[in-house]
């Protein structure tokens, strides 16, 4: 009988540590999907963060190399610029990314470095407990903004991609979500678009996935995929912020 | 004998590296180094290799933590206050077990301090850096021969023990320039299966890191690691041994200290006083049998450095209380002069 549906490849036996209803492992899944799809997982070489997504090491099947907090996108253009034929990408949250990592990201991006990159933004950060992250929204109280983000203290919330998508170096910069099974689906050609990118040479790829975290939000895994949809998008609209490559670039 | 190039330290350091195989060179400008990061810029593209100018200190040692995993010789450089930000990359490759080499020509400090020759890294060089029980192997040329000389051992050492090396030189021995020889072409001669290169579908993924939860297993590494270090310590320690067959008393110098010690020597010994110098040419591992050895030989040791007095604290340590240490020293980018050494043998002579 031929089996319909199996677990990706390119992820290994490990069992996954994350909290239930977290949307990493749909995240994961993707991503290891991608690599699947597009025969790369004896060359390609992942890096993964400081963060919830720490351990990602264990779970992808392919070569891994763990980086300091932030810096996954300095590692991955060390790892590309030694090895140009293989095929690079980090895993990334909010505040790995966003945060602490912020230079290196967007001089990454600007160098337009043949990498690609996961950004996984659910608002907070989780594996230290829930503090408050650069993608916080207004109002959402987190253990370090107990009262409610307060922007005329601690800022807004920076749009990554509406931002990394000013530069010139980037091929290509888009915004998906993994609320619901449309989402997902669009997310899953959108992850796979950004591995295509590397594989064809075009360079600088990010995908921010807009993320939820039920245990440090608070929610059930249901609530917290409702707030997604409800507060989350509407800040971080969806869709494809930067497409060298396609007409139209630049286009939502 | 091959033909001699007059050529300056940090220059000679890039070319030196480019022979030992390294064709990855990631940086950030800061003075006095900057002619290391120019010569790679100019010769890399043309070899093949790579220059890059990283947004910060800490992305170029994050960047050569990226190469070192794929097993490839690569380097960074720069000075004082730009290596205190790539201790947290330095931990991470000493903790991933990788091979690197981080060149350190010393500036004045504590923070923005001056931009003149100091030796005011040395503790920091020698004794961690950055967070966690580590070593690095520290470098300390006092030539622009050994620039280029212990530039080649810090990567053949690097890979040896798969652990980072460090070339600490200052600013003097940065901006001098004479004859040098320059090494004859190499490479990694050392398997490493560890590296990430993908895994062609052949073998189970390599993971480079240095995350343990499991406190035993993490304990049980930095123990393994410590063990790796013993041995180092045992066998890769080297020094120059000065006029001190006969000698009296001992100056303990490396770099350009050194070299000053040897002009008062000169002067010192034609005055009939027995002085000779151990140059430690490894600061980590400290050449702890040769001072130990001259504590049974002579009546007193003098540091000389260009700092508060930060060797002096090793020097104490392998002589073990037998004899007295003094100090000689210059800081804040000040050099001691021979005459300030004279001055500080006579008064060792004096209290004895």
């Amino acid at each position: 009988m031929a089996a319909v549906f199996e677990k990706p490849k390119s992820l290994t036996d490990a069992q996954l540590h994350y909290c239930p209803g977290c949307t990493h492992g749909i995240i994961h899944r993707l991503v290891a999907e991608a690599i699947d799809t597009l025969g790369i997982e004896g060359k390609t070489i992942g890096v993964a963060p400081v963060g919830c997504a720490v351990l990602a090491y264990n779970y992808f099947a392919c070569d891994m190399v763990e980086a300091a907090h932030g810096r996954a996108p300095a590692v991955a253009t060390g790892l590309k610029r030694s090895l140009p034929e293989n095929i690079i990408f980090t895993y990334q949250g909010d505040g790995d990314l966003a945060s602490i990592g912020m230079a290196e990201t967007v001089h990454a991006a600007t160098r337009g470095e043949n990498i690609t990159v996961i950004f996984v933004n659910n608002a907070i950060y989780g594996m230290t407990g829930g503090q408050m992250a650069p993608t916080s929204l207004p109002g959402q109280i987190t253990q370090t903004s107990p009262y409610g983000r307060d922007v005329s203290t601690a800022g807004y919330p920076i749009r990554v991609c509406e931002m990394l998508s000013t530069l010139d170096g980037p091929e290509f910069i888009a915004r998906v979500a993994v609320n619901n099974v449309k989402n997902v689906r669009s997310a899953k050609k959108i992850i796979q678009k950004a591995f295509e990118n590397q594989v064809a040479g075009k360079g600088f790829s990010l995908v921010e996935v807009v993320s939820s975290c039920p245990t440090n939000w608070g929610m059930t895994p249901d609530r917290a995929l409702q707030w997604v949809e409800e507060k989350m998008i509407p800040y971080y609209p969806l869709g494809i912020y930067k497409d060298r490559s396609a007409a139209g670039e630049g286009q939502k | 004998m091959a033909e001699k190039v007059l050529m300056k330290g940090n220059e000679a350091i890039a070319e030196a590296a480019i022979r030992a195989g390294c064709r990855h060179y990631f940086g950030y400008p800061i003075t006095p180094q900057t002619e290391i990061a120019a010569y790679m810029a100019k010769r890399m593209p043309k070899i093949g290799g790579t220059f890059l100018q990283a947004e910060s200190e800490i992305s170029a040692i994050n960047m050569v933590y990226g190469v070192a995993g794929t097993g490839k010789r690569v380097m960074t450089s720069s000075s004082s206050p730009g290596i205190s930000l790539k201790q947290e990359g330095i931990s991470y490759i000493a903790g991933a077990d990788l091979p690197a080499l981080i060149v350190n020509v010393q500036r004045g400090g504590p923070g923005l301090g001056g931009i003149q020759p100091s030796q005011s890294d040395y503790f920091q060089a020698t004794k961690g850096g950055g967070h966690g029980d580590y070593r690095l192997i520290v470098l300390t040329p006092a030539s622009v021969q050994e620039m280029a000389d212990l530039t080649a051992l810090a990567f053949d050492l690097s890979d040896k023990y798969r652990m980072p090396a460090m070339l600490l030189a200052d600013g003097t021995m940065g901006q001098m320039m004479e004859p040098v020889e320059l090494p004859a072409e190499s490479g990694s001669t050392v398997a490493k299966p560890w590296a990430v290169t993908g895994t062609g579908l052949a073998r189970r993924h390599n993971i480079i890191n240095s995350l343990y939860l499991d406190p035993e297993e993490l304990e049980k590494t930095n123990y393994e690691r410590y063990e790796r270090y013993a041995f180092i310590e045992e066998h890769e320690a080297r020094w120059e041994s000065y006029r001190m067959d006969d000698a009296e008393y001992c100056i303990v110098a490396f770099g350009i200290a050194a070299r000053v010690a040897k002009n008062a020597i000169s002067v010192l010994r034609a005055q009939g006083i027995k002085v000779g110098l151990i140059r430690p040419i490894t600061v980590w591992p400290f050449p702890k049998k040769a001072i130990a050895e001259a504590a049974e030989q002579v009546s007193a040791f003098l540091s000389v450095e260009l700092s508060m007095g930060q060797m002096i604290e090793d020097v104490r340590l392998a002589e073990n209380c037998r004899r007295p240490v003094a100090l000689c020293r210059r800081t804040g980018g000040m050099i001691p002069t021979p005459e300030q050494i004279i001055e500080s043998v006579k008064r060792l002579k004096g209290g004895n």
